[in-house]
């Protein structure tokens, strides 16, 4: 899909130089003053985009005086003083932490969802259906009708064994891996359907076994729609909100804060603490924005592609 | 080939299932329970109250208002955001100058719809905290500073944005919808791309206008497309707690000023945190569960329409 976007113009320009001046009058209306307006609105919406993010960047930069004097004031001097007390007040180990957490649950989601899709998509047995239909029962329910229970079964666990409970990363990335199986699930089992079946029987009647045939054929051919439905979910768990939230407070005083990047940076917004010291809370804006648009600029067909096909399934 | 198929199944299976039924099946049916209950949510004691919360929730003026801000975002956010992208998609891909290169899109496309989905990448926590910092009181917030130097307002009367209780929802809905276009536009482009360009062509040599072509060819071709923006859409409206939470005033989870900006979850969630009504709580989920439910009802049965193959 990412191809086609670009290669569709292609054939258009090239039958234009081809075609001859007369037959360019036939077109009744060539959008000409429509093109003046589209070009006024996309830049202004461009413009609308590019400033805001533009000002933050800048902002990291300024003193707490010109931040608070006026929008439009410009940095005295490019000093990266105000990085380091952002990192020194929580964005470093609050961006170590987000790793840690989407590492595991990007991982696994990726595993168990279609592993899951898989068996579903390609075997016949009894409650095949029934299965199925309750992992897509839950793409539809918003999380907020589960947070009370949740919130108490993730505090239960914890007392079973402190790994899997409130302010653990291993508990969160369950709690992850969970909410996004039913997508996954989704996505992976109308991809399985898709693939032909013939290799897999070939392989099966040489005598390979059937997980065997998972891992080594059918998750190789999978490829496109895995890259597909892992963008959706490294990017739906890296903008999570509620679930940190809810789950990952400091049940006592002492606990270490195991906040993600973006719960941490508003309630750093949210606290005093940053109150006088606007360049920091800039900056660490920045350190959360930077790296996810220098990805996104690396990889943004993969990126558009991946998730608009995801969401179009 | 039979052989050793079962216990592979029910091996691939086994932990997606528990970790899905424990963690997010369990909690939704435990949800109900909770809500015919007056528990506080700190000890293990309830009582069962029946109906009671859901009785108490029609006479709760917050959660009205709440349920109102709801249907706001619900209504508007759908229309603007799909309204806008349409726009923005027709000019990038067809809306470029047809007399010269039969049909293309306006030079820059590839630029734009880059820069278009960059709020899309952005966690909407560091949205919430970068528009807080854009619709400051004072005059040194980037939307005032702008009015200040067009000359719309001034220093010492800067416009009040989120402190102000009729422009708060607006304010919420701008953002929502900022950051949403970029994705919308993305998504209806690719399913644009797949119209064959031959009948824009044959529609512009019978003299069709540019609005006419997209009224009559590309608005109906994209139908099924409008339909899973207006789903995701409604989703997003409905998941805007990250937002309101962090931008609006009052504390612990926003809904300020004076509730004006309260939506059910943001009242949900200080129920449930802050205010010991854990039972309370549950009820306004069920209540976002049936609004959610009603609401995916609605939405297949109004947009049903005839698949158009091509």
């Amino acid at each position: 899909m990412s191809t086609s976007i670009d290669n569709a113009t292609v054939p258009a320009q090239r039958s234009a130089k081809s075609r001859p001046a007369s037959k360019q009058q036939r077109f009744a209306d060539g959008g000409g003053a429509l093109n003046v307006f589209s070009h006024g609105f996309l830049a202004l919406w461009a413009v609308l985009i590019i400033l805001p993010l533009a000002w933050v960047v800048l902002g990291s930069f300024k003193t707490d005086a010109q931040i608070n004097g006026s929008a439009w004031s410009w940095p005295s001097s490019f000093g990266f003083d105000a990085f380091g007390r952002a990192w020194t007040k929580g964005i470093g180990g609050f961006f170590l932490n987000t790793l840690i957490v989407l590492a595991g649950s990007v991982t696994l989601t990726m595993l168990l969802g279609s592993m899951a899709a898989y068996v579903l998509a390609r075997y016949e047995f009894k409650g095949n259906r029934v299965i199925y239909y309750l992992f897509v029962a839950g793409a539809m329910f918003p999380v907020y009708l589960a947070l009370v229970p949740l919130f108490f079964m993730v505090r239960n666990l914890g007392e079973i064994t402190p790994l899997l409970g409130l302010n653990s990363y291993a508990g969160l990335i369950l709690v992850y891996v969970a909410y996004s199986l039913p997508f996954t699930v989704f996505f992976m089992y109308s991809f399985f359907r898709t693939l032909p079946t013939a290799i897999h029987e070939a392989a099966l009647l040489d005598g390979c076994s059937h997980s065997r045939a998972f891992f080594q054929i059918m998750v190789p051919m999978a490829k496109p729609g895995l890259i597909s439905v892992g963008i959706f979910n490294v990017l739906g768990q890296w903008n999570q909100y509620i679930l940190p939230v809810t789950l990952m407070q400091p049940t006592t005083a002492g606990e270490a804060d195991h906040s993600m990047l973006a719960q941490g940076l508003v309630n750093l917004a949210l606290q005093s603490g940053y109150k006088s010291d606007a360049p920091a809370l800039f900056a660490g804006m920045t350190i959360a924005m930077l790296p996810v648009l220098v990805v996104y600029l690396s990889f943004q067909r993969q990126v558009q592609s991946g998730l608009t096909s995801a969401t179009l399934k | 080939m039979r052989h050793g198929k079962y216990p592979f199944i029910v091996g691939f299976l086994f932990l997606p299932i528990v970790l899905y039924v424990g963690l997010v099946l369990w909690p939704y049916a435990q949800t109900f329970g909770y809500s015919l209950t007056d528990w506080s949510g700190q000890s293990q004691e309830m009582n069962f109250v029946g109906l009671a919360n859901y009785g108490k929730l029609l006479d709760d003026q917050v959660f009205l208002g709440a349920l109102w801000h709801n249907l706001f975002l619900l209504i508007l956010l759908p229309v603007v955001t799909i309204l806008i992208a349409l726009f923005f998609a027709f000019m990038l891909n067809v809306g470029g100058k047809g007399g010269t290169g039969g049909v293309q899109g306006v030079r820059g496309a590839g630029f734009y719809k880059v820069v278009f989905f960059f709020p899309q990448v952005l966690s909407i926590a560091i949205l919430a905290v970068l528009w807080g910092a854009v619709y400051r009181t004072d005059g040194s917030g980037l939307a005032n500073g702008i009015l200040i130097k067009l000359g719309l307002a001034t220093e010492h009367d800067p416009v009040q944005w989120l402190s102000d209780p009729d422009m708060v929802m607006w304010c919420v809905l701008a953002v929502l919808v900022w950051a949403g276009v970029g994705f919308y536009l993305v998504l209806f482009s690719a399913a644009m791309q797949s119209i064959p360009k031959d009948i824009y062509e044959a529609a512009l040599l019978d003299g069709a206008k540019r609005g006419q072509t997209f009224f009559r060819i590309t608005l109906p071709l994209l139908w099924e497309t409008v339909q899973t923006a207006w789903v995701y859409l409604a989703i997003v409206a409905m998941d805007a707690f990250a937002l309101v939470s962090s931008i609006t005033p009052g504390a612990y989870f926003g809904g300020g000023p004076d509730h004006h900006s309260e939506l059910i979850s943001t009242y949900l969630m200080r129920g449930f945190l802050r205010n010991g009504q854990a039972g309370y709580a549950c009820a306004m989920g069920v209540v976002i569960f049936f609004f959610t439910l009603i609401l995916s009802v609605v939405s297949l049965w109004v947009t049903k329409r005839e698949k158009i193959e091509y």
